[in-house]
């Protein structure tokens, strides 16, 4: 009986494209990309797109003409439907599996004792079929000993054809024959610079590194270097950071839609982004000792003048309540702020987060309780009704700032104007069959 | 439209208010967790005074547990066009969809048809796949190799405000 324990690394395949594609099937099989917040540069690629050669974070300017030469359809980042089709993704895989570990909006590890199992891989096939079919998204699993190693065999998994979207390694052989086909920088866990290390010491492939002296990589990639070259031995070492949910800095910043010049519409957006990472902030339960905010100009327009600036403040006591940060946020812009400027992004962050059961009060502390309180209703109505329902005033209307969102799809899920529509007479109703979509240059 | 859309959303309303582009953001179609709750009571509707049962609630019913079987696998769509009339569609219904189902001959079907989404009755029979409407107008339509067909979901119920 196999008594040993597997991992499976659970990944939607290319998942914002997937999700573009569920309530639109005429694109299936035809090159679509998503862009980032603000339409800045590719986030998404359907393997058509990437068959083009179109590369991740690639600014969306350059690919312009390539994708209205290739009918390629683009998206902006719809992050509602993104959402909900991921909690459904993650809710498929808790209904079968007992043990499963979100890591981010589109992967999800889950634990698989061995001794389970007659067929681990046929297990498998019938994990990737029943999330297809429950939530329509395509997954690939990669099942090995260890979180690095599935991490690799779902590399195959998504490359091989042979594999249709499962690749198992249950064998020494069979890892090491992935391995050896592996770069480096393909492992988990090493970064630019240790690959180029690696490769001054002759170590290009995952077998190699797995093979490398222990002194010489603790010594030049740290023991995490090791814990990752000790996981591809098959010792599992690394856990889940379960910190990541509660992180020890937050920050909040977007790039603006258009430059911004003027102190009022900078205060507006800074105002806003305050609100949003102190709710982030309450809602870990923590509370910030500093506070960080920035100001820079747009560092591509090398013709203009530049400016990039921060400013750290200590407050007087650890909080979380939105007035309690926006007021020191808003007297550092004043201080940051220099007129004749054209700005692309203001932003803020907080540093020393502490549990918020854990407060010294100051000698000289007011009652805070009251302003807990207002934060406490704030957050519950607008979780109930949506965010911004309630906001305060200083964040602004209008937000002729804000980002562009120049090709975003319906919320297909979350909204009730936005649900997806199904013909009932095909020959009648052809124009009002589908939600109307965007092809830029049609 | 306009009517309809004010009884789903009922208290949204007051919210719309708030948001000065009228849209709503991060309203979901349905959450397991934040139930709504209407009271059944014991007592049988008297119109005109107070019943002496009020103070007997049983429970409380959740139309979400009645309409949803599988929360992660079901979806709303809203209908475009009549020709399902006759299984009581109508032109604007909303339609529950479940994912998770297998589509069993006679069940009304999303389907992907030629890269759009429709609904239709589906009924096999003597090795061949057909799609039924339900209006005289329409004709069904047979399932040959040529064409480029996929179940998306079993209807399971059908919302029609009146």
């Amino acid at each position: 009986m196999n008594t040993q324990k597997f991992f499976a690394l659970v990944d939607c395949n290319n998942f914002y494209v997937s999700c573009e594609r569920l309530f639109r099937p005429e694109l299936n099989n035809r090159p679509v990309l998503v862009l980032s917040n603000n339409d800045g540069c590719v986030i998404a690629r359907s393997n058509e797109v990437k068959a083009l050669g179109v590369k991740m974070g690639t600014p969306y300017f350059k690919v312009r003409g390539l994708a209205q030469r290739h009918g390629v359809k683009v998206f902006s980042s719809n992050y509602s439907l993104y959402g909900d089709l991921s909690h459904r993704v993650m809710d498929v895989l808790q209904q079968l599996e007992p043990e499963v570990e979100i890591y981010s909006i589109d992967e999800a590890f889950l634990m698989l004792p061995g001794s389970r199992f007659v067929d681990l891989a046929s297990h498998c096939h019938t994990i990737r079929e029943r999330v297809r079919q429950c939530v329509g998204i395509p997954v690939s699993l990669g099942v090995a000993p260890t979180r690095t190693l599935a991490k690799v065999a779902n590399q195959f998994a998504k490359k091989d054809p042979a594999c249709a979207g499962v690749c198992c390694l249950e064998t020494p052989d069979a890892i090491d024959h992935l391995l050896v086909q592996t770069g480096v920088g393909d492992v988990w866990g090493i970064g630019n610079r240790s690959v180029e290390k690696l490769r001054r010491r002759g170590i290009v492939n995952g077998l190699q590194l797995k093979q490398a002296d222990d002194d010489w990589i603790r010594r030049q990639l740290t023991v995490s270097g090791l814990r990752t070259v000790m996981e591809l031995r098959g010792v599992s070492c690394i856990e889940i950071d379960d910190s990541r949910a509660q992180k020890r800095t937050l920050v909040c910043s977007r790039s603006f839609g258009r430059p911004v010049k003027d102190l009022p519409d900078l205060r507006e957006a800074l105002s806003s982004y305050v609100s949003r990472v102190a709710e982030k902030l309450r809602a870990q339960r923590s509370l910030a000792s500093s506070l960080h905010v920035f100001l820079l100009t747009n560092r591509f327009r090398t013709d203009l003048p530049q400016y990039s600036r921060t400013l750290t403040l200590h407050l007087p006591e650890p909080g979380s309540s939105t007035p309690h940060l926006l007021r020191p946020a808003l007297k550092g812009l004043e201080q940051l702020f220099k007129t004749g400027y054209l700005y692309q992004k203001v932003g803020v962050m907080l540093t020393g987060l502490v549990p918020a059961g854990q407060r010294q009060l100051s000698l000289f502390t007011a009652n805070a309780s009251s302003d807990t309180e207002l934060m406490t209703a704030m957050d519950q109505i607008n979780r109930r009704w949506g965010r911004d329902t309630l906001c305060y005033g200083g964040t602004g209307r209008a937000k002729t700032w804000a980002g562009r969102q120049s090709f975003c799809s319906p919320a297909y899920t979350t909204r009730w104007e936005d649900l997806p529509q199904v013909g009932a007479g095909s020959e009648k109703c052809q124009e009002n069959v589908l939600p109307d979509g965007i092809i830029e240059g049609s | 439209m306009a009517d309809r859309q004010e009884k789903i959303e009922g208290m949204l309303d007051m919210v719309q208010a708030w948001k000065s582009d009228g849209s709503i953001e991060g309203v979901y179609c349905f959450n397991p967790g934040e139930k709504v709750l209407r009271p059944l009571f014991a007592c049988g509707v008297s119109a005109g005074f107070p019943s002496p049962a009020d103070d007997y609630i049983e429970r409380q019913l959740d139309l979400n547990e009645l309409l949803i079987r599988n929360p992660p696998a079901t979806f709303f769509v809203r209908v475009t066009g009549d020709s399902m009339t006759g299984a009581g569609i109508n032109h604007d219904d909303l339609l529950v969809v479940d994912r998770s189902l297998e589509p069993a001959s006679g069940r009304i079907i999303i389907a992907v048809l030629n890269g759009e989404l429709t609904v239709k009755r589906f009924v096999l029979g003597d090795g061949i796949c057909r799609l039924l409407a339900e209006n005289p107008d329409y004709p069904p339509q047979e399932i040959t190799a040529d064409t480029t067909f996929e179940v998306w979901g079993v209807v399971t119920s059908v919302i029609h405000s009146l």
